[in-house]
């Protein structure tokens, strides 16, 4: 028995809709085996991941709070891997820009300064985020290093850095020597959305990049050169476009939309800077950002389905005892998955038995 | 003096498990496939290492027990890359997230514990030579492993005829095919060998290393393997070369840490990554003649049959 893959003349349009959803229903299969192995019960293990978060205003909350930089992220994300650029080190992104922006909020705080600080931060974290990002944007286009390995390395170095400034000099000096600075100021703060609750500004400015990021793949030429640079670079080469001047532009956007996500969720949720701001936020985008088929508005969905693994994830430890590692196994199966259904939009599948096989002669 | 031989010898054992991992890659890679779960399978080759060897206390059933992790984990990847024909890159990724959290779940019962490390050479004699002994004849057997196996892959790359056939399937897959060598056979050999590799050199760090085991203990180590067998221009001989610089930079920041010139440790702790971002900047600038990459990496192949 073998299987062969036929390339299929065009492109699947009813299997890349179902795609993800088969490729969920995999997961929650494979997941289903995973919990009974760790002798929990499957049925309650799935509800406790998948239901449960859904039922309360204040889970409901959560799961937006956490989907917020998921979909900002991988949004970003989504347009370098149009253009073939593989930008994996949204997560140092993240931290920079969050660092750049608590700059700010740490030299400014009890000055009494105006509400100009809010957005200051925001500008400064995505600024930073770009300029973060851009490090290995020009090492590829001037040097020709591959921007994989060098996109990784620098998230080590961005985690290290946050590490030393909130162990050293923007230290709380009232906080009993914990590595964190001292809570921002109400001005340096994200205002949150429903009072006393935990949904904050950051989510519209989510939906805001979504509908940019809408506008730019679908009605501008910029967007049609990114698809075009990814999908057929010799086309984009005959038609002129300046494929390292896009490569530039994706690693920037994502840079900086990386590095908003970050700011928003120190200003935000977290309230300080300190080491283990994210859950690895920048690693989970990119699985958001296929599991969305790179779409802005797939991955709005995405997001939110990626989010309630985190929360349902944090409940099954609670509730259930199950460690916080199955979310990461879960994610990682997940992404499995989504690739290997993609391959369904490319290709059909077919099982050849070796008994039935006919010579061909045309082969 | 005793500080030189204290200095090799911490070398030697932190560029060993980069060695034995960018061992396999390079082979995995001059095949044409490009796997990036180095560190997924690392870290999971650490904790069944790790596992294998607490539960029955010898240290080279743990590394068995890493060798077979790490090529169960390339076997997923192989399913995908070459049974599917889905990007390399993405599913690389896949192969370390996946790694990260199993690595975690296997791992967590044992956090804590502490086995005994590997033995050390002992030739009476011949180790107690000074300064020399103990680098060239007092080593664990990790280390003359990594060395013979990068003697054996240089040469089955150069001196045998799979190795060309696996070379030449690297380069052109289309013409290795129109040839009648079996492409895909041939790549999901190397992936395994590239597995096999990486779940060695993830245990030899609980094993070896240090005798306990962390989660996240490999700290890139897997993409810092990826990046040497790029700077070796995919060459056993270079592999070596940038496998112990790479040591040394680890091992001298961690002396300097130790002495403290008044520089924060992270700055120090940064290094190694930092240095990888350079060579891989002035290596690539070097080549403006055209890549030495194996021209067919990266790319899937269907067979047309």
């Amino acid at each position: 028995m073998q299987l062969v893959l036929e390339k299929r003349a065009e492109r699947s349009k009813a299997i890349a809709l179902i795609s993800p959803l088969i490729a969920i229903g995999l997961t929650i299969v494979t997941m289903s085996i995973l919990f009974a192995i760790l002798g929990k019960n499957p049925i309650s293990a799935l509800g406790v991941y998948f239901i449960d978060p859904l039922t309360d205003s204040y889970s409901l909350q959560e799961l937006v709070v956490k989907a917020t930089p998921l979909v900002m992220i991988a949004v970003g994300l989504s347009l370098c891997y149009l253009a073939n650029a593989w930008n994996i080190g949204a997560e140092g992104q993240f931290l920079i820009g969050a660092v750049a922006g608590s700059w700010l909020a740490v030299k400014t705080q009890g000055t009494g300064a105006g509400h100009w600080v809010l957005p200051a931060m925001l500008l400064l974290g995505a600024v930073a985020g770009a300029l973060y990002a851009l490090i290995p944007a020009i090492c590829k286009v001037r040097f020709g290093a591959g921007e994989i390995l060098t996109s990784l390395m620098l998230v080590y170095v961005a985690d290290l850095f946050l590490d030393y400034l909130v162990r050293g000099p923007w230290r709380d000096p009232a906080g009993f020597n914990f590595p964190t600075t001292a809570e921002f100021d109400p001005v340096a703060t994200v205002p949150v959305l429903i009072e006393g609750g935990r949904l904050h500004l950051g989510a519209i400015i989510a939906l805001l990049v979504v509908a940019a990021a809408t506008v730019l793949l679908g009605r501008t030429i910029k967007g049609f050169e990114i698809r075009v640079v990814g999908a057929a670079p010799r086309a984009a080469g005959f038609g002129g476009f300046n494929s390292n001047q896009l490569i530039l532009l994706t690693f920037a956007i994502s840079g900086a939309l990386a590095g908003l996500a970050g700011i928003i969720e120190v200003a935000g949720p977290v309230g300080h800077l300190q080491p283990g701001i994210s859950p690895g936020y920048g690693f989970t985008a990119i699985i958001v950002a296929f599991l969305g088929r790179l779409n802005p508005v797939g991955i709005l969905i995405a997001g939110l389905f990626l989010a309630l693994t985190f929360i349902g994830g944090e409940q099954a430890q609670i509730a259930m005892k199950i460690p916080l590692d199955v979310t990461k196994v879960f994610q990682g199966i997940l992404l499995f998955y989504v690739l290997a259904c993609d391959s369904l939009i490319l290709y059909r599948f077919r099982l050849i038995f070796a008994s039935r096989q006919v010579p061909s002669g045309t082969g | 003096m005793e500080l030189v031989e204290a200095i090799v010898l911490a070398v030697l054992a932190a560029s060993t498990p980069l060695l034995i991992a960018a061992t396999g890659e390079l082979v995995t890679e001059r095949a044409g496939v490009l796997n990036l779960g180095v560190e997924g399978m690392m870290i999971v080759g650490a904790a069944c290492g790790f596992a294998g060897a607490w539960l029955t206390g010898s240290t080279t059933l743990g590394a068995l027990c890493g060798i077979v992790a790490g090529t169960l984990l390339s076997l997923i990847f192989a399913m995908m890359t070459l049974g599917l024909a889905v990007n390399q890159v993405a599913t690389g990724l896949a192969l370390t997230i996946l790694g990260i959290g199993l690595s975690g779940l296997i791992g967590a019962g044992f956090v804590g514990e502490k086995v005994t490390p590997a033995a050390h050479l002992h030739i009476p004699g011949l180790t107690d030579i000074p300064l020399v002994g103990r680098i060239l004849f007092g080593e664990d057997a990790f280390v003359y492993l990594s060395l013979a196996l990068l003697v054996g892959v240089w040469l089955f790359l150069y001196r045998t005829r799979a190795g060309l056939v696996l070379r030449a399937i690297g380069d052109n897959h289309v013409s290795a095919h129109a040839l009648g060598y079996p492409v895909l056979k041939i790549r999901l050999f190397a992936v395994m060998f590239g597995g096999a590799c990486a779940g060695l050199a993830g245990a030899y760090l609980p094993l070896a290393y240090t005798p306990f085991f962390i989660p996240g203990m490999t700290a890139g180590r897997g993409w810092i393997a990826l990046a040497l067998v790029v700077f070796s221009s995919w060459r056993p001989g270079l592999l070596v070369v940038g496998a112990y610089l790479f040591g040394a930079v680890t091992i001298l920041q961690l002396h300097a840490q130790g002495a403290g010139f008044g520089i924060p440790s992270q700055f120090m702790s940064a290094l190694p990554y930092l240095a990888t971002v350079i060579v891989l900047v002035l290596i690539s600038r070097a080549r403006t003649g055209g890549s030495t990459a194996p021209a067919a990496l990266g790319t899937v192949f269907v067979p047309d049959r």
